[in-house]
């Protein structure tokens, strides 16, 4: 992995590492050369580490004093809240944490998107991120059946009843799913094990994900290759390590607001009621995070073929690489790109907020045309835009960007000529 | 620098616009200047012990609050009754206990471990006193309503004639507040429905305000303490913040890239 050979000075640290070569891996990590350009957009990945990490630990606190039984869960929860130590305190971080962890996912997922990470030589890191954000989906799911409260109830009982749209044997996969014919303690201990599993999966999966990004290295917002180590790199530690320790110490501001003083607000209050199968809430609504592919799903009309579309929209960014048929990476240099960049960000937020509404009259066109517009998207404007758009001249380096078209990169040569 | 405050920017446009997506279809709640919002929110006590009193003496005949013990009654943050009010509380309740030794359920009078009592033996009793409708848990009522603590405070406030052309059912009540308009719960207050040990003139709307400040207390019980931990923790996350910019910025001027 290493560009250059390590050897510990200490005689005991020379023969552990030559027997197990942590000590290597140790100093990969703090030497690793990482582009100095990177912006603030680039210390989400460090956020995310810290999401998974404090979910985990939240998680298995939690996990201690949880009842997964449809006749105890919503009360253990309430005994968690009221009777354990700052118990509260641990729940709401769980609970503000999934948001936490799908916002910065978001903001990650995006970057990737401006900034074109995803293309060769990332391709392998670009696809783990879709997986791991599958399986986050799939935890925040079934982390939200847990309290059992109505929303849990009712939307386990909406999504498990999804795969009821697959021909032939869709109800046979429902009943499967379920443990039985309905949503019931057979689905909730299932959904607990699961979503005790799931976080390891994720945490196997970004050791991957950071040994591929490690193979090539950093994009940056140029978005050319660079020669490392070299003029435009530094090592990881201490420039990257106290730049992200400095964006998560924001991040983490933001999150501490959201636990100490509104915990609630991006929960739903029907959640606080206890699951009743015999009440429907007036509406079920997913949790903001999966609202833009539940706009997908109910705008198409027919069953079947609004489970495909979601699934589809998720889908479609693993084949991004491909369909994204540009050879320059950065948006920076791509002027048409970066508007359809924006338009795509729009129109996934109006995706989120038709998700929220009834799916009904104006808000139910609005999603269709949202829906189209995002497949057309993927499917359309990227690969034709590739072969059509006139791209900007790209610097040679980071250090020297004499071709240089963007503010960043003029600022940095006005900086530069005012040292000399 | 100029970046993270554009992502902010953009996390709080997104919260924004969830939130009021939420809020689209609301109707306008009564509002009150409640002791328990803002950094600094604490429980008004006075009202947490009148709130307790209008619980036992109006609510508590339908209502369950089967969360909460008699002992959270002495509780930091709480109505913070004295030990032995809260005991002699608990003690004016018979708890059924058992089976003891003979195999047999008998009654005793409450402890402070002990859950309040439930007015119903279950929830099909409930019902069957109560025309086919449950009665609610209190304990997380407000958290479990979308207006929250307005809602409850305006619920109890909005039963009104109903309008014109809306014919009500037997045992069916009009409320501009409900969902639909229309409850099952007939109007629970009057003027000078209960007489306030501390001499509080029980107005329909005193009353409103004091038992929706007490079942935020059921339903929060550790909001004082989480307010207070979390001005702390924000201030010591903003100092950190502000020490870890400024070693950043020492340690990138060795390199001369604007960070």
């Amino acid at each position: 992995m290493s560009d250059h050979e390590y050897t510990p000075k200490s005689k005991v640290g020379k023969w552990f590492n030559d027997r197990l070569p942590l000590l290597t891996l140790a100093n990969h990590l703090t030497d690793y050369p990482t582009p100095k350009n990177l912006n603030y957009w680039w210390t989400f990945g460090g956020i995310l580490t810290f999401c998974l990490i404090t979910q985990i630990v939240t998680g298995l606190t939690l996990a201690m004093h949880y009842i997964a039984h449809a006749d105890m869960a919503f009360e253990s929860v309430e005994h968690i809240m009221r009777d354990v130590n700052y118990g509260w305190l641990i729940r709401y971080i769980h609970a503000n944490g999934a948001s936490m962890f799908f916002l910065a996912v978001y903001i990650h997922i995006f970057r990737s998107l401006f900034y074109g990470s995803y293309k060769a030589p990332r391709e392998i890191i670009w696809i783990i991120g879709i997986i791991i954000y599958l399986l986050m989906m799939a935890a925040a799911f079934m982390g939200y059946v847990l309290p059992w409260g109505q929303m849990s109830f009712w939307g386990a009982t909406v999504i498990t009843n999804l795969f009821s749209a697959i021909p032939l044997v869709g109800e046979g996969i429902v009943t499967w799913l379920w443990g039985g014919y309905s949503v019931d303690n057979p689905t909730l201990t299932r959904f607990f094990t699961l979503h005790y599993l799931i976080p390891f999966l994720i945490l196997g999966l970004v050791v991957l994900h950071i040994w591929a990004l490690h193979v090539p290295g950093n994009n940056n917002p140029v978005g050319i290759d660079i020669k490392k180590p070299s003029k435009d790199t530094v090592p990881f530690h201490p420039y990257i390590v106290i730049k992200d320790g400095f964006a998560l110490l924001m991040f983490m501001i933001v999150f501490a607001f959201f636990v100490f003083y509104t915990p609630n607000i991006l929960g739903h209050a029907d959640n606080y009621i206890e699951a009743d199968p015999l009440v429907t809430p007036a509406h079920i609504v997913p949790e903001w995070y999966l609202l833009p592919f539940y706009a997908i799903l109910r705008s198409v009309p027919d069953k079947l073929l609004g489970v495909v579309a979601m699934l589809s929209a998720i889908l479609i960014l693993a084949a991004l690489p491909w369909l994204d048929t540009s050879k320059i990476r950065s948006a920076v240099f791509r002027p048409l790109y970066k508007q359809f960049y924006w338009i795509l960000v729009a129109d996934v937020l109006i995706l989120g907020y038709v998700g929220a509404m009834p799916a009904e009259g104006l808000y139910l066109l609005i999603a269709r045309i949202a829906t189209a517009y995002y497949f057309l998207h993927f499917l359309v404007i990227l690969p034709v835009l590739g072969y059509k758009e006139k791209t900007l001249p790209i610097p040679l380096s980071i250090t020297e960007p004499v071709l240089g078209g963007s503010p960043d990169l003029v600022a940095a040569k006005n900086k530069e000529s005012l040292n000399n | 620098m100029k970046n993270y405050f554009r992502i902010l920017t953009l996390i709080l446009f997104f919260f924004g616009l969830s939130y009021n997506a939420q809020a689209a279809e609301k109707v306008e709640y009564l509002k009150t200047d409640w002791s328990f919002k803002g950094l600094f929110g604490k429980f008004d006590r006075g009202s947490l012990q009148r709130g307790y009193q209008v619980y036992t003496e109006v609510c508590s005949s339908c209502h369950s609050l089967k969360y909460v013990s008699y002992r959270n009654l002495a509780e930091k943050g709480g109505p913070e009754f004295s030990e032995e009010q809260a005991k002699a509380i608990a003690a004016s309740f018979e708890v059924t206990d058992g089976p003891n030794s003979d195999g047999e359920m008998f009654t005793r009078p409450g402890k402070l471990s002990d859950k309040f009592v439930m007015p119903y033996e279950n929830v099909k009793a409930a019902q069957a006193a109560n025309g086919g409708a449950y009665p609610p848990d209190m304990s997380v009522l407000v958290k479990a309503r979308g207006g929250g603590a307005n809602y409850i405070y305006s619920l109890l406030q909005g039963y009104e004639d109903p309008p014109l052309g809306i014919t009500l059912d037997e045992g069916v009540h009009y409320n501009k507040y409900m969902y639909g308009n229309k409850i099952k719960m007939a109007n629970p207050l009057s003027d000078g429905l209960v007489e306030y040990a501390d001499g509080t003139i029980a107005s329909v709307e005193q009353m409103s305000k004091d038992i929706t400040t007490f079942l935020m207390w059921t339903a929060e019980p550790h909001l004082e303490a989480r307010h207070q931990m979390g001005f702390k923790a924000i201030v010591y996350l903003i100092i950190l913040t502000i020490l870890v910019y400024f070693s950043m910025k020492r340690i990138w001027s060795r390199i001369e890239t604007e960070v």
